[in-house]
């Protein structure tokens, strides 16, 4: 018994972040330990050799999304990518006009990178996706006012793992001579990506994602036609001018090597994970009263977002402690909110709470699955008995209807 | 979160879990807490005619301290009269499970369920 306390739970959360391949890693070790040149410096081998390393590694992000590795601009990662495009672009095409259009279920960082915009003395609309998280293309594009200067929608959603259509909401951009900018830090290794024929002027990429290290990331900044930005990070002139800071050799090894691997061996990994992820659905939803969150079919196969009824959310956390996933409750979040991107959707606030996002990837094994398929059949039915929400529910009585004290 | 071993052995292991017949003239029921706040309780008391109570259930939509909090009181209910059943307070609860600051309304949701039982309890019998 103490063995199995002891033992680490599963990892069923690859959208918070994936460990680092051990192919990765081995490839990244000699340019801690030897090649611990800097690549800046021009007047001896140590720095040509990290140089070559670099531009290699800028070579395989380039080729995972089919760009020029010249598009390639290293940053710490998608957060910082995100600031460096919306804040970047935004302030050096203000002339053409200052308003922002974003989604409301984006990420924070690009939330917070546009109201940092708005304190700015720019403007904004966080447009509502539809309840299947999916944006509206007739809404969008009726969003779009004369004086937008950029606009910003990820590729996939990290919490619900939709897939926006970033092509036709890029085509309404580029007739209305908007920037378009384009978070795909959950969507690298998951779908593709084709920059030569997606209408996309900037976009964010993260390496520990993707099997790779943390700490590094990457914007592409399209050359034709050429778009420009302001540096947010000022210094020694790196990467073009567009972002100053000694580039770290080893990080940028790792998403190198990352990104190559994710090229080469997505198409099988992504057909093994939708089995897995197929099989979880299927075994949770034999249970009464669980809901999917967000578009099954515009999906990545790592995403299940599900919502179990009449089960609160903290109590459910502490019952799956066996694995690791995350939730949308709000005890289990910083900012002790449920889940803004749930709400978005339209979902109720019990609903947030009781959510659960499932993220499969590289390491899951069927046996991983089929022990989280009983592990939550036999939690979620011990918390329904012990709920007076279910008791009420199988009476018959309808709980939106019924007055609650407050308290 | 950190939870005390006596929060997460009431969670694990919930004393009287259940329900009794609710139009039973011998049972109170308290309700209380709503879906929208995370926590809803429900409470049941068999009293005889004496005046003890003879059973405790409950059921507790709500995190692992609202679920401790109204195992444990059924516990200490089971045995007393209604007058010593209205003296539990919420800080004897909150200090025998050791509840941090931000769970002690789980204790007091558990003192109002008590109450609203026994109200419940004596608007049936006309008391």
């Amino acid at each position: 018994m103490t063995e199995l306390r002891e033992r680490q739970p599963i990892y069923l959360d690859y959208s918070s972040t994936t460990p680092i391949d051990p192919r990765v890693a081995e490839k990244m070790i000699p340019y801690i330990t030897e090649h611990y040149g800097n690549p800046a410096s021009r007047s001896h081998s140590f720095g040509w050799t990290a140089e070559k390393a670099v531009e290699e590694a800028r070579e395989e992000v380039a080729k995972l999304v089919n760009a020029d590795s010249r598009e390639i601009v290293w940053t710490s990662g998608a957060t910082e990518s995100n600031n460096l495009a919306i804040k970047g672009a935004s302030h050096f095409y203000s002339a053409k006009g200052k308003h922002i259009l974003t989604i409301a279920t984006e990420h924070k960082c690009v939330i917070d990178s546009v109201r940092e915009l708005e304190r700015d003395g720019f403007t904004a609309t966080y447009l509502e996706p539809e309840p299947n998280g999916l944006v509206d293309l007739e809404k969008f594009k009726k969003a779009i006012r004369p004086d937008t200067v950029l606009a910003s929608v990820m590729l996939v959603n990290n919490e619900i793992g939709v897939v926006q259509d970033i092509e036709a909401l890029g085509n309404i951009c580029r007739e209305q001579k908007v920037i378009f900018h384009v978070d795909a830090a959950q969507a690298t290794g998951k779908v593709m990506i084709n920059l030569e024929n997606l209408p996309v002027d900037l976009m964010s990429f993260s390496a520990h994602k993707t099997y790779g290290p943390k700490g590094i990331g990457a914007l592409y900044v399209r050359r034709k036609p050429r778009i420009r930005i302001e540096a947010q990070m000022h210094g020694g002139g790196h990467e073009r001018g567009m972002r100053s800071g000694t580039l770290p050799t080893h990080q940028i090894v790792g998403m190198g090597e990352a990104f190559r691997i994710a090229r080469i061996e997505m198409q099988l990994e992504n057909e093994r994970i939708r089995k897995l992820r197929d099989k979880l659905l299927h075994g949770l939803q034999d249970m009464e009263e669980v809901y999917v969150n967000g578009d099954l079919k515009h999906r990545i196969p790592h995403n299940l977002n599900i919502s179990f009824n009449y089960v609160e959310g903290e109590s459910l956390i502490m019952a799956v402690k066996d694995i690791a996933v995350s939730s949308g409750s709000a005890c289990t979040s910083a900012s002790l909110e449920p889940s803004y991107v749930l709400r978005a959707l339209g979902r109720s606030d019990e609903l947030a709470h009781s959510s659960i996002r499932f993220s499969i990837g590289r390491f899951t094994t069927e046996a991983d699955v089929d022990f989280t398929i009983q592990l939550l059949k036999d939690k979620i039915q011990k918390l329904r008995e012990l709920s007076p929400l279910w008791e009420m529910f199988k009476d018959g009585i309808d709980i939106s209807k019924v007055e609650w004290a407050a308290h | 979160m950190a939870y005390s071993d006596k929060v997460l052995d009431h969670y694990e292991n919930p004393r009287n879990v259940g329900s009794l017949d609710k139009n039973d003239p011998h049972v109170g029921t308290g309700m209380v807490g709503a879906p929208a706040c995370g926590d809803v309780m429900k409470l049941q008391i068999r009293v005889s005619d004496d005046g003890v109570i003879e059973d405790a259930k409950f059921k507790t939509y709500g995190c692992g301290s609202a679920i401790a909090s109204s195992s444990l009181v059924t516990e200490w209910l089971k045995g007393k009269t209604l007058d010593q059943a209205y003296e539990i307070k919420n800080s004897a609860i909150a200090e025998e499970l050791a509840l941090p600051p931000v769970k002690i309304h789980c204790s007091v949701l558990a003192e109002d369920a008590i109450k609203s039982a026994i109200a419940d309890l004596k608007s049936k019998q006309g008391k």
